[in-house]
């Protein structure tokens, strides 16, 4: 159940389908056609964004990959879950059924294994355009494999060496592993097996409270099961705002997730066959029994077994390869991107940072990751967006913030939806209209974040957003409604 | 209750003022001085409540419901309690490194329910020390001075900073410090300039600037305001000193002042509460109080389509929440000295339409009209010292300014609030 190189074993038609996209079982690897203008090493979001992009520059690219394509992001992370929180959302929704139909609503009863086909179906479908058979098209020789460095401009895939010009390693990163006495003996799900289950578990206790351990414990306790999580600092979300995490805090628990903050689980045993996770909160002791655990505290970068030293390429165990604002690794000809040298480690990120990469080492650019406005979100119901400066980021810049905010409650729209919980708040550099940052906390914060991705990259400030007419009625509406409230406000000072 | 409505302004006040401060009378343990927190059988002390009720005893003096005399001799027995008792690492300890547990056993003053060592409330507790010390200066009350001395120059703040810029909320013997902070604007500044102001081991310079930085200002229902949800963090540290016209550098640059933005976020709940998105039952312009308190319990309700959840003793706020529909019978009449006609209107319309929140003239800590299967709303049970120390303070700052009078005169308040950088209005030199 820990995570592992191996591919999961196949276990309907839409996986055989994904395979035959991701991993076909009767795959050869092409000769090679050496020297390459760029060997990718990782078939990840990174990866292939990267490959998709040297195709078109004319390059000729070769791809490795020692599992499937598409990396976590497809087959077990960011793709599975949104298709299950989804389904969670939808059965969810038949709480509003008395407000909706008055009385007499029959409760739909779950069929998890359904859930879990649909998932399953439309990962394949996703995967589609990732396919081994449509990069073998596009003109990219695809390699799976174990690739290892061996020298600072070759790369070796079992016996076949490969010659680059230059190279670009993007092969992300796994689940922190558990440093919990007995959990190893006990067993436990990462994100890499937990969207795998074939049966919704009565009890899942959820270890960790970042991004990935919040959703999974609000999907599947609206799903039915009995959740507990527990995350050892104080609130959940540690890089967003407080009131962003308290907001989500009672969320959760209204949905009836067992919430248990500032709790460390100190050691896991096996009870009459149920485990039993050992707590501590300050000197309480506690025993929390469960029926699956899911271990979610971090990503560690793959970078073993690479022969990245071989290569002259520096690395850090937890920080993962070192790159500088180029992209460019400590071997002039080898560049990074993604989650094995990220800190900021999302889809989005991994993909731009990829063809930040290529253009770097190949088109002559000089495109700096430093400038990149990301944009990111956690996908619980609330969502919660944020992009650019948290406004202490802000003063810690000695850059005055002020922040405008408006309540998704007074939102025309959200009101109607039945979504009037959360807030847009929005960054602006005091004494100007130029937005540092935002941080959304609503039902479809995911997409209104964007809004602000767009004026920030545009350089819209304040004063255009405010101009910028939107649908009648809409959620993002709340954005406009800041801008509005700025061009008020500035108007009297 | 009718007789106490239909009362004008100032006997009103006086009524409720004079009642409130029967509480702390009331709940003091003969022995040790400490002062209950609630008024349910069994409850601890409180040792923030005895900082309020040091700090209500020159109000009591002043206003003739006590002897000069009586008053000191109380303060003077709290004060020794504090100095006699024993300050180690040990759990049942009633102290460490000069600060106090939260909460004390009444009788032998010892810790109870492993509690923290407290960081916030030993500085409320050390606020009503120096109210104290510099309202009782006579010859005669000369002990009063030398103990206050003693317990505030031992407080070493320094350790509780444990190596950070920043403070956290406490420390236990078993775990050491919590890994809670102070994040953003709050209550805290009292703790702060306390923390400042000392001469034996004041806080890093930078104590204050680093937690200063998490503030945010901010727009919200057309107003600016240094945001924090829950009322009550912007009464405690107004309750000892009079920010009207001093500054910080953060509200020298917004060209504004904490006792203000008190002033603005009085208005953002009051709209708040008139807009009343929840729908809750009793909200207007002239009822509001979402603030720390109790409440009805962790509980569920639905209520015409609408999930209702309710929750038990906690921190609520303004407009981010979280509000349940419980609000602080008391939190309107405390923010007087802010906003008195608001303050009069709600509390008159309180009295008027919810009678049952006020008994023996002292107002519960809690009131929820929405949960409508207890009748006429649920009231919290009894009462709360914290809530009936800040009415006597808030209520006498308003009708006299004793308390900011008293402490605009204390040295270690004056050089903690110039330590972390206010200046102007009372704090220039004449």
């Amino acid at each position: 159940m820990t995570e592992g190189p191996t591919p999961l074993p196949p276990k309907s038609h839409s996986e055989n389908k994904l395979l035959d996209y991701v991993r076909p079982v009767d795959w050869h690897n092409p000769e090679p056609r050496n020297p390459y203008d760029l060997v990718i090493v990782g078939a990840g979001p990174a990866g292939l964004a990267a490959a998709d992009l040297a195709i078109r520059l004319g390059l000729r690219v070769a791809l490795i990959e020692r599992n499937r394509l598409g990396g976590n992001s497809l087959n077990a992370g960011t793709v599975p879950s949104k298709a299950i929180i989804h389904a969670a959302h939808a059965y969810a929704a038949k709480r509003q059924a008395e407000e909706f139909y008055a009385s007499g609503f029959t409760e739909p009863g779950l069929n998890f294994g359904a859930v879990m086909a649909r998932m399953a179906r439309l990962r394949t479908r996703i995967a589609e355009y990732h396919s081994a058979g449509r990069l073998q098209t596009l003109g990219v020789d695809l390699f799976f494999g174990d690739a290892r460095f061996s020298g600072p401009s070759d790369i070796l895939i079992g016996g076949t060496r490969l010659h680059f010009r230059k190279a670009l390693v993007a092969t992300g990163a796994r689940p922190k592993p558990s440093n919990i006495s007995g959990l190893d003996q006990v067993g436990y799900h990462t994100s890499e097996s937990i969207f795998e289950l074939e049966e919704l578990p009565k009890r899942l206790v959820v270890i960790g409270g970042g991004p990935l351990g919040c959703e999974v414990a609000q999907a599947y306790c609206r799903l039915g099961a009995h959740v507990t999580i527990v995350q050892n600092d104080p609130k959940f979300l540690p890089r967003e705002e407080r009131d962003a995490a308290e907001t989500l805090s009672r969320s959760m628990a209204r949905d009836g997730v067992v919430i248990r903050l500032n709790t460390t689980v100190v050691g896991a045993r096996l009870q009459g066959g149920t485990k039993c996770l050992d707590t501590l909160n300050n000197e309480v002791k506690d025993c929390i029994e469960a029926d699956v655990v899911l271990l979610s505290i971090g990503r560690v970068p793959n970078t073993e077994a690479l022969g990245l030293d071989i290569a002259g390429i520096e690395c850090d165990g937890a920080q993962g390869i070192t790159v500088d604002d180029f992209l460019c690794t400590t071997n002039e000809n080898v560049y990074a991107a993604g989650d094995v040298c990220a800190s900021d480690k999302f889809t989005n990120v991994a993909r731009s940072c990829a063809r930040m990469a290529v253009q770097n080492a190949l088109a002559g650019k000089e495109k700096r990751q430093s400038q990149l406005t990301i944009p990111w979100c956690t996908y619980c119901d609330p969502e919660i967006a944020h992009i650019g400066l948290h406004a202490w980021e802000a003063k810690k810049k000695s850059i005055p913030a002020k922040s405008f905010t408006v309540m998704m409650h007074d939102v025309d729209r959200a009101i109607l939806d039945g979504q009037d919980s959360g807030y847009v708040k929005i960054h602006v550099k005091e004494g100007t209209d130029t937005i540092l940052g935002a941080t959304i906390v609503a039902s479809r914060a995911s997409e209104m974040i964007n809004e602000i991705s767009v004026a920030m990259s545009a350089g819209l400030g304040m004063r255009e957003l405010s101009r910028v007419l939107h649908t009648y009625p809409a959620q993002s509406e709340a954005i406009r409604m800041a801008a509005l409230a700025y061009c008020r406000e500035a108007a009297f000072s | 209750m009718d007789a106490l409505s239909s009362l004008p302004d100032e006997a009103l006040i006086d009524e409720l003022q004079r009642a409130a401060f029967s509480y702390l009378v009331e709940y003091t343990d003969a022995d040790t001085g400490l002062v209950a927190d609630t008024s349910r059988d069994g409850s601890p002390c409180s040792i923030a409540v005895v900082g309020f009720a040091l700090s209500c005893y020159p109000v009591a003096v002043e206003n003739g419901w006590m002897a000069r005399k009586d008053a000191a001799a109380r303060v003077l027995k709290v004060l020794q309690f504090f100095f006699r008792s024993t300050q180690s690492d040990q759990p049942d300890a009633t102290g460490y490194k000069g600060f106090y547990y939260h909460f004390l056993d009444m009788k032998a003053g010892r810790r109870v329910w492993q509690c923290e060592l407290s960081l916030i409330d030993t500085a409320l507790l050390v606020a009503g020390m120096l109210t104290a010390q510099c309202y009782f200066d006579r010859n005669d009350e000369r002990e009063i001075h030398e103990l206050v001395e003693t317990l505030y120059r031992r407080i070493d703040w320094r350790w509780a900073q444990n190596g950070e810029e920043t403070l956290s909320q406490g420390w236990k013997p078993e775990c050491g410090f919590l890994h809670y902070g102070w994040e953003g604007y709050n209550e805290a500044t009292i703790l702060y300039i306390l923390g400042a102001g000392s001469p034996t081991h004041p806080l890093s310079p930078a104590s204050y600037s680093g937690w200063s930085v998490t503030y945010q200002w901010e727009n919200m229902l057309a107003r600016d305001v240094l945001y924090s949800g829950p009322l009550f963090t912007h009464l405690f540290s107004h309750a000892w000193i009079d920010f009207r016209g001093i500054r910080d550098t953060f509200m020298q640059i917004r060209g504004s002042d904490y006792f203000e933005n008190t002033q603005n976020t009085i208005a953002v709940h009051r709209e708040y509460c008139a807009h009343n998105p929840g729908g809750y039952a009793g909200y207007g312009r002239d009822f509001w109080g979402i603030t720390a308190g109790d409440g009805p319990g962790d509980s569920e309700m639905r209520e015409n389509g609408r999930d209702r959840r309710f929750f038990g003793y906690m921190s609520r706020g303004v407009p981010i929440g979280p509000d349940d529909g419980t609000i602080a019978p008391w939190a309107m009449l405390a923010s007087l000295p802010f906003d008195a006609k608001a303050a009069l209107a709600g509390t008159r319309h309180l009295l008027t339409a919810y009678p049952q929140v006020c008994t023996r003239k002292r107002f519960a800590s809690g009131f929820n009209p929405t949960l409508s299967g207890a009748g006429s709303g649920w009231v919290s049970e009894g009462w709360y010292g914290l809530d009936q120390g800040l009415l006597v303070m808030m209520i006498e700052n308003y009708r006299t300014g004793l308390i900011w009078r008293i402490l605009r005169g204390c040295p270690y308040i004056r050089t903690g609030l110039k330590r972390v950088g206010f200046e102007g209005g009372w704090l220039t030199p004449p």
